[in-house]
């Protein structure tokens, strides 16, 4: 019998392979060493049914108070933060995006040090950026208006910089031929071909902001986040149930009308 | 004859100067636009003039915070350990949750729409609810610890990993996946040998990038008393020490620029 000649193995790098796994576990056993097992609450339990009878029997009353503080209100000062702070951040993040674009900027430092910047505003967490803002402001929507604007720019001003990256120098070159003027090759060469993608990540944007302005009023920045978490500390458990279903209601009317704009757009 | 002429003659004109499209729509979005945002304004009570007047705040802020007290470091290496602990945990345990929920998500594994719309629709509702409102609802269930972040960046965590998961999935190429019935696999087998290997580089690096979402996370979770970092934040603004809030602002922003770098070199070897 002839023997058939098997497929040898690709040889791989088994070293490299077998320090990552001992480096893995080195991790694991560190991470899970460190964590305190003290046991559960005793009312842990008790605490759980109380909240998911509280879910699934939310107080109604509360989503209409006339007399105002009431669900509504705080969804709709939540949807205004959210709207205020994309629209600040869209606005502020333009110049950015063309200082750290490789192809608007003259030489490879001057993109980076805008690339840089912008990922420095990005790492800045936005509740941080809220805490200080509630310094300077004061407490209220106002500071978390502030904060969502600023911290954005980070993301908004990455994706921005890299659609720029991306446009056709066809047509800046044919406005240059004709003679047309530096402002007037922005406006009728690069606007045009930057509009729906600075339209899509904005509305992206926007409903990541939906989310963190829910958020932002547990350290007092405004929106459905103070009753939230004044619900929670008194243990009225119906008033966090109704809370949460009214920010997941929002949550997902406005991801789906944003979905649909963006498909529309692109 | 000559009438026809007079009729071409008459389109022509009529062709010469095409209509300009009207811009009624663009004009309504834009006062729809302006109208929200005039709304949100007056709905946060935003004034530009309060702003120009806490500007020079921010300024006293600035200079307060300026010698940031490096020896305060000392203090706050635990709790950074403690949060990168919280990432670690909080992923492994999202990303171990989130291979079941990514193949019932998944059409072309979990056959019957009867089982996946159902999973899609709780991962949507999973995933709308904030990382840090996971975490009070956890405080309030488990009391104040590391404990509660760690189950709060773990559901986090599921929902994106699973979502990302099954949409890889989804586009998998199908040859192994038919191969597989064709020699009488059954359901596991055909997981493991066809789904398995096409998926798992895709699934390390979104367990990598989430990580790295986590890090930012967990350093937050103790302002509502999930342990980490984010406790100290409430410590030293609670008693005006801004040389120390710089300190820790430092030194998350160095810690997350780090992981950053680390999980996206390893990220672009992966795929």
């Amino acid at each position: 019998m002839k023997s058939v000649a098997r497929p040898v193995k690709p040889k791989k790098n088994r070293f490299m392979l077998w320090s990552i796994y001992v480096l893995l576990a080195v991790i694991y056993i560190w991470a899970l060493s460190g964590i305190p097992i003290e046991g559960f609450k005793e009312t842990a339990g008790q605490i759980t049914k109380a909240i998911l009878s509280g879910i699934l029997s939310p107080d109604w009353g509360y989503v209409y108070l006339p007399e105002g503080e009431d669900l509504l209100r705080g969804l709709l000062d939540t949807l205004a933060i959210a709207i205020l702070g994309t629209f600040i951040s869209a606005f502020l993040c333009i110049p950015f995006a063309f200082w750290a674009a490789n192809n608007m900027t003259k030489g490879k430092i001057a993109a980076g040090t805008g690339k840089f910047i912008l990922s420095f505003i990005r790492t800045f967490p936005e509740l941080v950026m809220a805490l200080l803002f509630i310094k300077v402001v004061g407490p209220g929507s106002f500071a978390g208006v502030l904060a969502l604007g600023l911290h954005s720019i980070g993301m908004l001003g990455k994706l921005f910089s890299e659609e720029v990256e991306n446009i056709d120098f066809g047509p800046i070159e044919a406005l240059k031929a004709t003679g047309a003027s530096g402002l007037q090759t922005l406006w009728f060469a690069v606007v045009p071909q930057i509009i729906p993608g600075f339209i899509s990540y904005t509305l992206y944007r926007f409903e990541i902001n939906l989310r963190s302005a829910s958020i932002l009023g547990i350290i007092g920045a405004g929106g459905i986040g103070t009753p939230l978490i004044f619900a929670m500390q008194s243990r009225d458990w119906s008033r966090v149930g109704i809370i949460l279903l009214g920010i997941i209601a929002m949550v997902t009317i406005v991801d789906i009308i944003s979905g649909y704009l963006r498909k529309k757009v692109v | 004859m000559k009438r026809i002429e007079s009729l071409n003659m008459n389109r022509l004109t009529k062709q010469e100067i095409p209509k300009a499209p009207t811009k009624i729509k663009h004009y309504l979005t834009a006062a729809l636009i302006v109208l929200l945002i005039g709304w949100s304004a007056y709905q946060t009570e935003s004034s530009f003039i309060d702003f120009v007047e806490g500007f020079p705040n921010m300024f006293d802020l600035l200079v307060q915070m300026y010698p940031p007290s490096w020896s305060y470091f000392d203090d706050i290496v635990p709790a950074m350990l403690d949060t990168f602990r919280m990432a670690v945990i909080g992923t492994t345990m999202g990303a171990l949750l989130a291979v079941p929920f990514a193949l019932l998500c998944a059409s072309n594994i979990a056959a019957s729409n009867w089982i996946y719309y159902p999973f899609r629709f709780i991962l949507n509702l999973i995933r709308t609810i904030p990382e840090l409102l996971l975490a009070a609802i956890f405080v309030a269930i488990f009391g104040l610890g590391p404990l509660p972040g760690i189950f709060a960046l773990a559901v986090f965590s599921m929902g994106i990993i699973a979502k990302l998961t099954y949409e890889a999935m989804e586009s998998i190429d199908k040859g192994p996946l038919e191969a597989m019935t064709a020699v009488g696999a059954n359901k596991i087998q055909w997981i493991v040998y066809s789904v398995v290997p096409q998926v798992s580089p895709y699934f390390v690096s979104f367990v990598l990038y989430t990580f790295e979402i986590n890090i930012r996370a967990a350093a937050i979770l103790g302002l509502v008393g999930a342990g980490g970092i984010g406790e100290y934040y409430d410590k030293t603004l609670g008693f005006l020490e801004y040389d120390k809030v710089s300190t820790i602002i430092i030194f998350t922003l160095m810690v997350v620029l780090l992981i950053d770098y680390i999980s996206t070199k390893l990220r672009e070897k992966l795929l």
